[in-house]
């Protein structure tokens, strides 16, 4: 099988749609390694979900070419099964079904697997194998739909947005269960919005806008392209025209400058030197400071600084909402 | 006990999910014992009802109310038709007749001539006339020329308690079929089960064939608790063979199975398929003779109400129980015909539409 575990290269797929056809996944390339935990991440709506659903052999492609553990789904699709473990979005198990009995059920669709109260133990829900699926939380149910994935005893796992409505608490639980299957050395492919989950979980990350991948890396490496470690957010008072971001772009350090909501942010190398240059600019030109915080780079900033939009559609509505009519593509 | 096969693995479940949800256990099995119970006792044979009138008070209406109220004591003692009667004012009789309470009203003119008022097109109402003018001529000395005598038939095997049970096994073999294999697909659609199940190395064949012998498993309690309650409590007859109902019920189970594939071989919600299987059940419900026989609808409508799968599950159990067919009789053929035909149809069109994901 040898090193990869996944190799897509100019993988298409084309949906009907009302106004033409539409590209879900448009020329994507990805490669994935043997033992990595790999992120796909990217907004709603970007392909993510077709593209793992052609990899589970749930959908297929338009064009393109798919390597799934060395096999292809045309000509082996039941060895491809019996070696992948699935989550997808929302499953309803059925109610009336006791954990172990479900567990139970899938385990006996693989040739070979693990022990069903073992998985069970696996994703620390042990204490609940005779309850019935109806009486857990959400965050105890995809976390049962995570033991089911691994009952035989994956090679490779697909987790779609695992943790997609979960309280912090239950995403917490769940990434622990996700380190867990890193540290054993598994294959992982894990669709997320959560920039947060992909830098604490993924070995990789590809970004995923419009059905291509428009950076893959480290999340260490892509958050060092930006140049800078650090953003100074702040923004400005006065009731003249809000100044544009390029007017900033010449302080000490900074790499880089945009709008943000109300204000702006800025990438920069050295904060103790950007921030009094900045001070001592807004004292020049006679606008008070509102608000001033500074944080580290996160993959969000790597997102906002590749495609100008949020990963999110609600943090990119709230930030549209507080400022009509400007656009923040640069 | 984790090591299923799969084919077990996924019967065991189906099981499971019955047994342990009480609602379904009861509109599966208690809301047609009630619904038997029910017409059973509205409908059973008991003494012939009696006709009912009103008497006008009057200063006459003394010696005919001592007439009809002497014929109803010993036609009663003799388990016969008598007559229910009520002496009120004028007024009020009249105001009973407007709104119907009474079908007939009786005024005795102090002359002796006697008035019958009823309205003719009401069936209970010519009939009580009848009787009370017969029951007053005899009394006044009138002597029939030829004796009759009624005999009532009151056999098990013709009574519509008798006709009914048939009825309502056939029908609910049409709704486990179409909701249990049906609603059950579209549910695991929605809920993405389906979906999640072709992502392991399962055979959907294996699928499908759990829910159909779960299908035909739930047949049997399904069949036993209407057919006893028509032998043990309603004293039914069952003149032909049991294996032969078995197997019309197996073989209709099927068709009824195949149909419910067919309407979950792509639809997407709960409505939708709400909405088929109302669409498919009811012209049965109406036509297929459920609760009275479907012969009585107009000769130009018979090969399309002889076509439906229904009919032909309700003519066999019924030709079976009542009028003890055999395997060989032309009703059970047809009907076994007609049957295999819809199951083996509806599953080679859904197996080819089935809609996986």
């Amino acid at each position: 099988m040898g090193e990869w575990a996944i190799r897509v290269a100019d993988l298409r797929k084309q949906y009907p749609g009302r106004d033409g056809p539409i590209d879900a996944v448009n020329g994507l390339d990805l490669e994935v390694r043997v033992g990595e935990c790999f992120g796909l991440l990217g907004p709603n709506g970007a392909g993510k979900t077709t593209t793992v659903e052609i990899l589970e052999g749930l959908n297929k492609p338009t064009s393109g070419d798919v390597e799934v553990l060395g096999r292809r789904w045309e000509s082996q699709a039941t060895e491809i099964r019996e070696r992948i473990g699935v989550t997808l979005q929302e499953t309803r198990f059925p109610e009336k079904s006791t954990l172990l009995e479900l567990v139970g059920l899938f385990r006996g669709f693989y040739r070979e697997g693990l022990e069903p109260e073992d998985v069970l133990g696996r994703v620390s829900l042990d204490g609940k194998a005779n309850s019935y699926v109806e009486q857990l939380s959400g965050g105890q149910q995809q976390r049962l739909a995570v033991a089911v994935a691994l009952v035989g005893d994956p090679e490779l796992l697909f987790l779609d947005e695992p943790t997609t409505g979960l309280d912090p608490q239950s995403r917490r639980q769940l990434w622990d269960v996700i380190l867990d299957l890193r540290n054993r050395g598994r294959t992982t492919v894990l669709t997320t919005h959560y920039m947060d989950e992909a830098e604490r979980l993924c070995d990789r990350v590809a970004i995923v806008d419009q059905g291509k991948v428009i950076a893959l890396g480290s999340p260490a490496d892509l958050i060092a392209r930006l140049g800078g470690e650090h953003v100074v957010e702040f923004a400005v008072g006065g009731g003249e025209p809000p100044p544009d971001p390029s007017c900033f772009a010449e302080l000490s350090t900074v790499l880089g400058t945009r709008a943000e909501g109300d204000g702006y942010a800025l990438t920069v190398g050295a904060p103790h030197r950007a921030i009094p240059a900045l001070l001592d600019y807004l004292e020049a030109a006679g606008r008070p400071l509102a608000r001033l915080t500074t944080r580290q780079v996160s993959l969000e900033d790597v997102f906002v600084a590749l495609t100008g939009r949020h990963l999110r559609e609600e943090e990119a509505d709230a930030a549209r909402a507080s400022k009509p009519g400007r656009r923040r593509r640069r | 006990m984790s090591h299923y096969h799969p084919l077990l693995g996924l019967y065991v479940s189906r099981l499971r999910e019955f047994y342990r949800q009480p609602a379904r256990l009861f509109w599966v099995y208690g809301f047609p014992t009630v619904l038997a119970l029910g017409l059973g006792l509205a409908f059973q044979s008991r003494v012939p009802e009696s006709v009912q009138a009103d008497l006008v008070r009057n200063a006459a209406s003394d010696p005919v109310e001592k007439v009809l109220r002497d014929y109803d004591a010993k036609a009663r003692a003799g388990r016969k038709q008598g007559v229910q009667l009520r002496v009120v004012p004028e007024d009020e009789a009249m105001k009973r007749l407007r709104t119907g309470k009474t079908p007939l009203v009786v005024v005795k003119a102090t002359s002796g001539a006697i008035t019958f008022r009823y309205d003719a097109t009401r069936p209970e109402a010519t009939s009580a006339r009848a009787a009370i003018d017969a029951i007053l001529q005899r009394e006044a000395g009138r002597v029939d020329p030829i004796r009759t005598e009624d005999t009532v038939v009151n056999e098990p095997g013709s009574r519509y308690i008798d006709f009914l049970i048939p009825g309502l096994i056939g029908q609910n073999t049409m709704g486990g079929g179409l909701w249990g294999v049906g609603f059950l697909l579209v549910n695991f659609r929605i809920g993405k089960l389906l979906k999640r199940f072709t992502a392991t190395p399962m055979p959907r064949r294996d699928f499908l064939l759990a829910i159909l012998l779960a299908r035909l498993t739930f047949l049997v309690p399904d069949v036993a608790v209407l057919l006893s309650l028509g032998v043990f409590v309603f004293g039914m007859p069952i003149q032909g063979s049991l294996w032969l109902v078995a197997l019309v019920e197996v073989v209709g189970a099927l068709a009824f199975a195949g149909i419910g594939l067919l309407i979950a071989s792509r639809a997407q919600t709960t409505e939708t398929v709400s909405g088929l299987m109302n669409l498919v059940m009811l012209p049965m419900w109406i036509f297929s003779g459920l609760f009275f026989s479907a012969e009585r609808f107009p000769e130009a409508a018979q090969p399309f109400i002889q076509a439906l799968p229904l009919t032909q599950l309700l003519n066999a159990l019924r030709a079976i129980m009542l009028e003890g067919a055999g395997p060989t009789s032309h009703v059970v053929l047809v009907a076994l015909g007609v049957l295999s035909a819809w199951a083996v149809g509806t599953f080679l069109v859904a197996l080819r539409i089935f809609r996986w994901q």
